[in-house]
């Protein structure tokens, strides 16, 4: 088990304790990537971007440059960062916002100089009240500092940052949604088509979400250059990437690796890294990429931690969280605790959603009471059917989002991968981790 | 109809709010960042705030709470000084989560979702929080606190009920206490010019771009025949 020596491209200044202040963002090569990037013109920094192989680092994956691309033509109206980290047990926003601010900045006047946007707002998850402070005085800072606002570092560009506080809502990381409650709305995804926001966006203008990780990256890809980013991961899986582990591990934390040639194995055994399973106990599963995520078990550990390699084996890489569950975890439990945050956040709108998710939370809930019926797991398969044809992966798509159709993964996962587990509970009445 | 500015929300709100709504080309935009600055002042959103921020912001009282009512930390109800949401989602709960959130209810002598009788505290179970390398967690008016066991969680209790948490904790409602310094600097003038001769530069590279491949490939196809 080995641990690449890759650089650390975007945590490298957080072992500094005032990582977040302009004098040590200065201090450590802060906004040179800016410089360099309004040296070039747009469309060479968009195809530098476009040549790292970016994938975004929201959830989706979807390549950063090829969501620029698609206005590049012409100068567009909006870049929206979507900073409302919600997903389940996904911590690495929330790091790179209250820790690292100025690098997040740099990377938005990059972004906005690269699509020529005319303004950006940051949208912060509204509980990140610390995250929210640090990032509203980087700003401040960045204003004064001259690396936001009019005529940025003399180059001739212009644009005004807002930071826009959200209010509470897991939807809002959906990209349509977090654009309607940025419009002062409920957060209501849009439907589809459009698909993107490039083309109807914020106040039905051509828009650009990009996700923090994602843009935090690109200070150091101006100043290292695509080539030193690319050398970096194999395939499409580029360069590093944070991922936030959490549950049943001796260290868990926010670690940046080097995609691909990182497994899970190294992320959750290595002693630099999650350091193992507490009281050495088995490994149960893991729920890769957000509680979206259908499980994995003890034998996928030595899957690499790529976007491709992880989606051929039926899973998702996400939003980069890793869940591990030992042999201690009850997986009725731990099922009806994801579904019932889907049910608590389901936004309403779509039915096989609002009530889907209900159902499925009341009959996990009595199968883990103790009093469910045999029937009651077909009838959890058959809901699941409903939310997402086939329970399949990716699922089939039944409602305006993919919130609802991804409720089913746990619970498939869960059933799967554990029966037996759901019929003791049943047989004898409780739950036998209790 | 009584004017905004001379009812219920006071004068440094206000201000506050129309220095907002500047930053936002449509108005309706500025309504949640509002909405947290009237809590601020109150700690929820009183029916005569909710009536001043329609004003503002140029919609109705009803969409105002329509809105509100979405969002969890926008109330439309009282709560109590101190906010405690203790996470309870996989991660925490994986660590201990239900186990402190009973013990939080035992101690405060509430169920979740209530709060106490002297107004001090009100106890919620939360969705994920993103703070899940220190779990359990919990936030008090939304400020992270991690790793809580039983007795940590009775300290806290303890220096909240004494005032000894004032400088990191704030009263319900205040969200952000850093102040945006001074408003949009780029005039839509600047931003319509440097649109218009950006667009007309990219115009220009690519079609000399289109005109290079146009030129290559008329002399590729001239050799080839």
């Amino acid at each position: 088990m080995t641990v690449t020596d890759a650089p650390r491209i975007i945590t490298a200044r957080l072992e500094h304790d005032d990582s977040h202040t302009l004098e040590r963002y200065l201090a450590t090569g802060g906004y040179e990537g800016l410089r360099k990037a309004l040296s070039m013109t747009p469309e060479d920094v968009a195809r530098e971007v476009d040549a790292v192989s970016l994938l975004g680092r929201g959830g989706a994956g979807f390549p950063a440059g090829r969501k620029w691309s698609m206005l590049r033509k012409a100068p567009t109206a909006y870049l929206v960062v979507n900073g409302d980290e919600s997903e389940p047990a996904t911590f690495k926003d929330h790091l790179l916002i209250e820790r690292d601010p100025h690098q997040l900045i740099e990377g938005v006047v990059i972004a906005a100089y690269a699509i020529q946007a005319a303004r950006v707002f940051l949208y912060v998850r509204g509980e990140f009240a610390l995250g929210l402070e640090r990032v509203t005085s980087a700003l401040n800072d960045a204003y004064e500092h001259g690396a936001v606002g009019n005529d940025i570092f003399g180059s001739g560009f212009s644009v005004d940052v807002v930071v826009h506080p959200g209010a509470g809502a897991y939807i809002c990381g959906e990209e349509t949604a977090l654009l309607e409650s940025l419009e002062g709305k409920r957060g209501f995804p849009r439907i589809k088509p459009p698909y993107f926001p490039a083309a109807v966006g914020l106040y039905g203008e051509p828009t650009v979400v990009n996700n923090v990780e994602t843009l935090s990256n690109l200070p150091w890809v101006m100043v290292h250059g695509s080539e030193a980013f690319t050398a970096l991961g194999a395939g499409r899986s580029t360069g590093t990437r944070l991922f936030a582990l959490a549950g049943h591990v001796r260290n868990p934390g926010v670690y940046e690796v080097e995609m691909v040639k990182t497994t899970f194995r190294d992320l959750i055994y290595a002693p630099e890294l999650g350091g193992g399973i507490p009281e050495d106990r088995e490994l149960k599963a893991i729920i890769p990429g957000g509680v979206s995520a259908p499980w994995f078990g003890p034998q996928h550990l030595d899957m690499p931690l790529g976007q491709d390699e992880v989606g051929d084996a039926g899973s998702m890489l996400g939003s980069g969280s890793v869940v591990v569950m030992d042999d201690s975890t009850c997986v009725v439990r731990a099922a009806w605790r994801i579904t019932r945050f889907f049910w608590r956040e389901s936004c309403g709108q779509c039915t096989p959603c609002r009530e889907g998710s209900g159902w499925l939370e009341k009959v996990l809930r009595r199968i883990e009471d103790g009093v469910g019926r045999a029937s009651d797991i077909d009838l959890l398969m058959d809901v699941c059917d409903n939310l997402a044809p086939g329970v399949s992966w990716p699922p089939q798509q039944t409602t305006i989002c993919v919130l609802g159709p991804s409720i089913p993964s746990s619970i498939a996962s869960g059933i799967r991968m554990f029966r037996d587990e759901f019929l003791v509970h049943v047989k004898d009445g409780g739950c036998p981790y209790a | 109809m009584t004017p905004a500015g001379a009812g219920h929300l006071t004068p440094e709100v206000v201000a506050e709010a129309r220095e907002i709504l500047d930053l936002y080309p449509h108005r309706r935009s500025a309504l949640i960042p509002i909405c947290h600055l009237a809590q601020r002042q109150d700690g929820w959103l009183r029916p005569e705030a909710v009536t001043e921020i329609a004003e503002l912001v140029g919609i109705t009282p009803a969409e105002v709470i329509g809105t509100a009512s979405f969002y969890e930390m926008l109330r439309t109800t009282p709560v109590g000084t101190y906010v405690i949401s203790v996470c309870t989602n996989i991660a925490c709960m994986l660590r201990g989560a239900y186990e402190l959130l009973e013990h939080a209810e035992q101690s405060l002598g509430v169920r979740a979702g209530a709060t106490t009788e002297d107004g001090e505290f009100t106890l919620e179970e939360a969705e994920c929080i993103a703070d899940c390398g220190r779990a359990p967690c919990l936030q008090v008016n939304h400020r992270f606190v991690g790793d809580v066991t039983a007795e940590s969680f009775d300290q806290l209790v303890d220096d909240l009920r004494h005032d000894r948490r004032h400088d990191d904790i704030p009263s319900h409602g205040t969200l952000v206490r850093v102040r945006r310094q001074g408003g949009l600097r780029v005039d839509e003038a600047t931003v319509r010019a440097e649109r218009d001769a950006a667009a007309a530069a990219m115009a220009e590279r690519a079609a000399a771009a289109s005109g290079g491949q146009h030129g290559a490939g008329t002399t590729t196809s001239g050799s080839a025949s």
